[in-house]
């Protein structure tokens, strides 16, 4: 309850800073973006956030989930090193790097942010996958399941909380990576704290940081309930035995 | 019902799991796959349900060769449990325990009373237990659901690898019990794995012995502790066997009636002329429905006080299916040394000895030099 209540004290925070730097219309010699452009600035962004993500979902689980698969365990390591090391590297870092060999422009920016998006996805839904009992299994294929039935029935049901949070955290960086993106031309509200900084006026900076910053936070809040909802009730129970332990 | 011809399992890096073992199980029978860590007992029973491809040889079920039909179809009509349960802990007891009638499409309410029907048969509730999870389930009644799903969709064949093998001592026996009465009703076939002799011999009608992946002896439990083929055998089941060989036998093989028993309401000094009389210096004391109370002893008896006073109340009592061994050791625990037998609602039905002990396995002796 708290937490819904420091989360809305927040998000009123953070607009109401948007619009009254958006009311100051010009600071000094600098024009303010007007509102239609805010809009259309967040608008952007979102669409730049959606189609990385959207995509990094679409390959990522796939991807995590057959890289658990006897068939590729040769593979797997390999595959799990470079999620795992990928992560490390700093957003503004690989912006730049992905800017130098893609090039500039909103293409550029969504296939830089999809590759980046992906690394926690196939992490853990790899991870997701791997941390299913072996008996519950082995007593799924004993019982007659085929291949795809313990799968669908089995493995992602159980992994699926687990995957879920890996799109979450993928998303929350994917609004702050799509933001230094506006570097490279991608365009969405990255633009104006970009623009900001150069010309050092902070309210710019302000006007796309602080509608940035709510965009995370909803969108945080959104997938954090939707994992809650995913989580089957027999799993909560079981984590809340572990807890009391 | 289930046989196994020549069977071998070769691994990739040429290890030799199983060598030629050839078996039948039949119809009804509980054959229990014995040997130490790494003879090949779980493999053999993993190559029934093809979990495991066999390397050579054959395996049918029912007169099929098993290679002759789709794995999963065949899976689903043979029940398997395991020491690790897995049960699907996203899942309610009541889908766990039919997850085989669910991939057998049975009708919604078939599978719940289905379910229903299973918990009353390894005694749990029902309407408390069948919409909890099983993480809301202790480990003795996480492996009951395990039973009763691997009974889910009826199969006449099961497989069970240590089912028991992961519980604490007291809730195994207790287990062991219950299933041994299960099948007896049930009268399944069953494939079960072990390497407790303790288990193997209480509760197998025939035990299969493996060593190194070969097939050792396969024969009835007594055979074996009687008989042991060789001296890995008579090694495995152990010095002891002699005492393990009590264990085959039920109190109510060798009880016997007791010499004198006397209602609560008689006179002490009755009494005590009817025990000179029998020439025994005990007695059983019983009430009119033939309730056991207690103990008396020919020093206590006391003309001023009556029976009910001076008993000795039962420290330990039997029922006619205790195991001998079971029975021997709490004979050595109380103190008369005489076990009495009672029935469920604690009627008297008869009493037991050292004496009548030490005749079976004097019995048991003879035969096995005899043999």
């Amino acid at each position: 309850m708290s937490k819904t209540i420091i989360l809305i004290i927040l998000l009123v925070l953070l607009l109401g800073v948007t619009v009254w730097m958006t009311a100051l219309g010009e600071v000094g010699i600098f024009k303010m973006a007007p509102p239609g452009k805010v809009l259309r600035s967040t608008l952007r962004h979102v669409q730049i956030v959606g189609a990385a993500e959207a995509l990094a979902i679409l390959v990522g689980i796939p991807v995590g989930f057959f890289a658990t698969r006897r068939a590729l365990r040769y593979v797997s390591p390999v595959l799990v090193g470079i999620a795992n090391v990928g992560q490390t590297i700093p957003t503004l870092a690989f912006i730049g790097i992905a800017g130098a060999v893609l090039g500039m422009g909103y293409q550029a920016a969504v296939v830089a942010l999809f590759i980046y998006a992906m690394l926690p996805i196939i992490r853990n839904t790899y991870a997701g996958i791997r941390s299913v009992d072996p008996a519950v299994i082995e007593a799924a294929r004993g019982m007659g399941m085929s291949r795809w039935q313990v799968t669908w029935k089995v493995e992602l049901p159980l992994a699926r909380p687990v995957i879920i949070a890996g799109i979450r955290t993928s998303t929350v960086v994917n609004v702050g990576t799509a933001a230094v993106a506006g570097m490279i031309g991608a365009g969405g509200l990255g633009e104006l704290i970009v623009t900001g900084i150069a010309v050092r006026v902070m309210q710019l900076t302000i006007q796309g940081a602080a509608p940035t910053a709510a965009l995370a936070i909803i969108l945080d809040a959104a997938l954090g309930g939707l994992e809650e909802a995913v989580t089957p009730r027999g799993l909560k129970i079981l984590k809340e035995k572990q807890w009391q332990q | 019902m289930i046989k196994l011809e020549n069977v071998w399992k070769v691994y990739a890096d040429g290890t030799e799991a199983v060598k030629d073992v050839s078996l039948e199980i039949n119809e009804g029978e509980f054959c229990i796959f014995l040997g130490p860590s790494g003879c090949g007992k779980t493999t053999s029973l993993k190559m029934i349900n093809r979990l495991i491809p066999l390397s050579r040889g054959k395996i049918y079920v029912n007169g099929v060769d098993t290679m002759k039909l789709n794995p999963n179809m065949l899976r689903r009509d043979i029940g398997y449990a395991i020491q690790n349960i897995g049960l699907f802990p996203h899942l309610t007891v009541e889908e766990n325990i039919a997850t085989v009638p669910r991939l057998k499409k049975w009708p919604k309410a078939k599978q719940r009373s289905r379910a229903e029907e299973l918990l009353h048969l390894v005694g749990m509730d029902p309407a408390t237990f069948i919409d909890r999870y099983p993480s809301e389930l202790s480990g003795g009644q996480q492996q009951r659901i395990g039973v009763a799903r691997c009974l889910g969709a009826d199969p006449p064949i099961l497989l069970m690898d240590e089912p028991f093998g992961a519980i604490d001592p007291i809730t195994r026996t207790k287990l062991q019990d219950e299933f041994l009465k299960i099948q007896a009703k049930i009268k399944k076939t069953i494939a079960f794995v072990t390497h407790d002799i303790h288990e193997a011999i209480k509760m197998g009608d025939r035990i299969a012995l493996m060593k190194n992946g070969e097939l050792i002896q396969y024969t009835d439990p007594t055979t074996l502790l009687q008989q042991p083929k060789d001296k890995f055998v008579r090694d495995f089941v152990g010095a002891d066997r002699t005492l393990k060989s009590l264990q085959l036998s039920r109190v109510r093989d060798v009880m016997r009636q007791p010499p004198l028993t006397v209602k609560v309401e008689e006179e002490p000094g009755q009494v005590k002329a009817r025990m000179q009389q029998e020439g025994t210096t005990w007695s059983m004391l019983t009430d009119q429905d033939n309730h056991f109370l207690g103990w008396i002893t020919s020093e206590d008896l006391d003309p001023t006080r009556s029976l009910r006073e001076i008993m000795k109340p039962p420290t330990v009592t039997a029922v006619p299916e205790t195991p001998l061994n079971d029975a021997l050791s709490m004979m050595l625990s109380s103190t008369i040394g005489t076990l009495s037998v009672l029935d469920e609602d604690g009627r008297l039905l008869g009493v037991l000895s050292f004496d009548m002990i030490r005749e079976v396995l004097g019995e048991q002796e003879t035969g096995r030099k005899g043999g």
